[in-house]
């Protein structure tokens, strides 16, 4: 009843090839975007937007590009986090070899070498599939992060190893390092975010995006109907991780600000895993909620206890959120392995039909 | 010149000028393999039984060792003690057979995964939370010192550690070929489908091998936690376990344990002889990236299956 495409023809190629060909979806996204951009600047602690809504926006990145590689590719991968640093560490030492140079050219320049990295890690990829891959990726996990944290040169000689990021300016605005507003810095990463939701978006559904769902399907089935592999297997790599690099610097400059080298250890590596688990593989929607779900489930768990005034010791807390976090994962996966996106989907069809059971 | 020599001829005079030193450096290594393949053949149970990496493994040893500490502190005598550390890890083994696996039945393999390491947090919450957080000492009576055969040096505790993993190994294979129990479970190792179809109660099996895991956890914890305490980076040594089974092959025990003492070798003598040129501390990716260029030339492992792909 509310969500009925019924009456919607398309007359034309380009109507029938639009990214929400649905009336009710084109209003859902307006209305999601008016609010994210007019209203929840206005109306939100700075608070809210600094602990829940920059993290969970930057995490969408990441997950958006391990979901490119998982989701659509099909190539388990463990070494976001590594991907992260790269993009991270290129951040900062670009901005300081280059200080005129802005920002956001920086982010984006940074994902390039994160990609490098990436292809060089996928390497194995075409040998070896499923959890060897896997483990072999996490190779690329631990020796980056050895790397720059034994090598000097990458946090400029810094005798802890610490990289901070150098307040920088975009048309007289300030959008990082100290002193930029809170609102600025979500603006930036939400505009980030939709830029890069509609690329993948969109590049799924080309030719490219077609022929990771073939290799995920099934990679031998794939070969033989003239799929190149290794150009599809290394593409996911190259463009999941430039994803990630632009995510990682993001992280590091616009969320935390100052960072060392085990913000971005194995368990980022997990925690987005979990974000495309839960959200829903092979989804951009997926991405987008498992990332404010895993984000936001931590500071929910923090807070709960304060606020709702139950006494427990810091230390016990701290088990508990441990214990509830793994609790809800399970959970989840048992409920609705699919992840989000999938109740979404459910959500509509019961729209679709209400108030009408079948 | 100077880097290059350094690097590729440097070393080798160190060891042809201190053999005994480079010995005693491979012993250290074999030991330091033992403990990670003690790790890595509790995966390898699992994965053979049901297909799933059980990422909680590294979660169990903290857990295992944690209540046998905590039965000890209680007063129990160390047999009892183990003993009640074994019901307790059965115990596990069953609630997690009911409370996680068993829902999860023919989901993909991801999801699996991903669940065993929401399980990786939930036991380590509770084992924490219910034996305390700090760093406990155990000591069940292992001989400790050391003595020398010759000029080398070896160290009582780890001929220990190499001796129970080989009972274990053994224990495991025996059970494997000549018990009822574990011919089914090479049968389900097999093919789920045929073992369920003559009858084969495959939710036992998992439990079964769930708690053999478990029991592999205790004597890792033993073995950790005699060396090292027991403590919160018990989890870790996951990451340490994980080369070890893909070098080995995911499938195989004996894999486990050569892959154990390559890796154990291997990433010593690379971080006493040439980690100091690269900044120390090479044991952290050294197995990984061994693991990772050996994969590229033998998919399957050093004794994994054959990978047969049919369309």
């Amino acid at each position: 009843m509310f969500y009925r495409e019924a009456g919607q023809f398309k007359t034309s190629y380009a109507a029938d090839q639009a990214i929400f060909p649905i009336l009710q979806d084109r209003l859902f996204v307006i209305a999601v975007l008016a609010v994210a951009y007019l209203v929840i600047p206005f109306i939100s602690t700075p608070y809210f937007l600094v602990t829940i809504m920059i993290p969970s926006l930057i995490f969408c990145i990441a997950a958006l590009g391990l979901n490119v590689l998982t989701g659509y590719a099909g190539q388990l991968s463990l070494g976001t986090g590594g991907f992260m640093a790269v993009g991270a560490y290129a951040t900062f030492k670009m901005t300081t070899m280059f200080p005129e140079l802005n920002i956001v050219i920086v982010f984006l320049l940074s994902g390039v070498f994160a990609a490098a990295v990436g292809v060089l890690f996928g390497l194995p990829s075409l040998r070896i599939k499923g959890f060897y891959l896997a483990v072999a990726t996490l190779a690329a996990q631990f020796f980056l992060i050895w790397l720059f944290n034994r090598v000097g040169w990458f946090s400029n000689y810094d005798p802890s190893g610490t990289i901070s990021m150098p307040p920088r300016d975009v048309f007289g605005i300030r959008v990082v390092g100290s002193g930029a507003a809170p609102e600025v810095r979500y603006l930036m990463v939400l505009t980030l975010v939709v830029v890069f939701c509609l690329l993948v978006k969109n590049l799924v559904r080309s030719r490219m995006g077609r022929t990771w769902m073939a290799v995920r399907d099934m990679d031998i089935a794939a070969e033989i109907i003239g799929i190149r592999l290794m150009w599809a297997k290394l593409s996911a790599f190259a463009i999941s991780s430039y994803l990630c690099g632009v995510a990682g610097g993001l992280y590091f400059a616009v969320y935390l600000r100052t960072v060392e080298t085990i913000a971005f250890d194995v368990v980022l590596s997990f925690v987005v895993l979990f974000m495309i688990i839960v959200g829903g593989l092979g989804s951009v929607l997926g991405s987008i909620l498992g990332a404010f779900f895993i984000t936001a489930i931590p500071v929910i768990l923090t807070r709960a206890p304060h606020d709702l005034g139950i006494p427990i010791s810091v230390d016990m807390a701290q088990h508990l959120e441990v214990i509830i976090f793994g609790s809800l994962i399970i959970f989840f996966l048992i409920v609705e392995p699919h992840g989000l996106a999938r109740l979404w989907q459910i959500a509509k069809e019961k729209l679709r039909r209400w108030p009408f059971p079948y | 010149m100077q880097v290059l020599f350094d690097f590729l001829i440097g070393p080798f005079f160190q060891i042809f000028e201190a053999p005994i030193f480079f010995v005693e450096v491979v012993i250290g290594g074999m030991a330091a393999g033992i403990m990670y393949a003690l790790v890595a053949i509790g995966f390898a149970v699992i994965f053979k039984a049901s297909g799933i990496v059980n990422f909680a493994q590294g979660a169990m040893v903290l857990f295992a060792g944690l209540t046998l500490v905590g039965f000890l502190q209680m007063g129990a005598p160390l047999w009892l003690a183990l003993i009640a550390t074994v019901v307790v890890m059965v115990a596990l083994a069953y609630a997690v057979e009911r409370v996680v696996l068993g829902p999860l039945v023919n989901q993909p393999l991801i999801v699996l995964f991903m669940a065993t390491i929401g399980l990786s947090f939930v036991i380590e919450g509770f084992g924490e939370l219910a034996w305390g957080s700090d760093v406990h000492r155990l000591d069940v009576g292992l001989p400790r010192g050391s003595f020398f055969v010759g000029d080398i040096m070896i160290d009582r505790f780890h001929l220990v550690a190499a001796g129970s993993a080989g009972a274990l190994v053994v224990a495991i294979v025996l059970f494997m070929q000549y018990t009822k129990f574990g011919r089914a479970l090479r049968a389900v190792a097999d093919d789920h489908q045929a073992a369920l179809s003559v009858g084969i109660p495959l939710r036992m099996i998992w439990v079964i091998t769930w708690s053999i895991a478990g029991v592999i956890a205790l004597v890792a914890g033993v073995m950790w936690g005699t060396q090292a305490g027991i403590q919160f980076s018990l989890v870790l040594i996951a990451f340490k376990a994980l080369p070890v089974l893909i070098l080995g092959g995911f499938n195989s025990i004996t894999g486990a344990i050569v892959a154990g003492l390559i890796i154990g070798v291997g990433e010593t003598v690379f971080e006493v002889y040439w980690g100091q040129m690269m900044g120390g501390a090479t044991e952290n990716w050294f197995a990984y990236v061994v693991a990772m260029i050996f994969l590229f030339f033998r998919p399957q492992g050093l004794f994994g299956e054959r990978i047969i792909e049919r369309v």
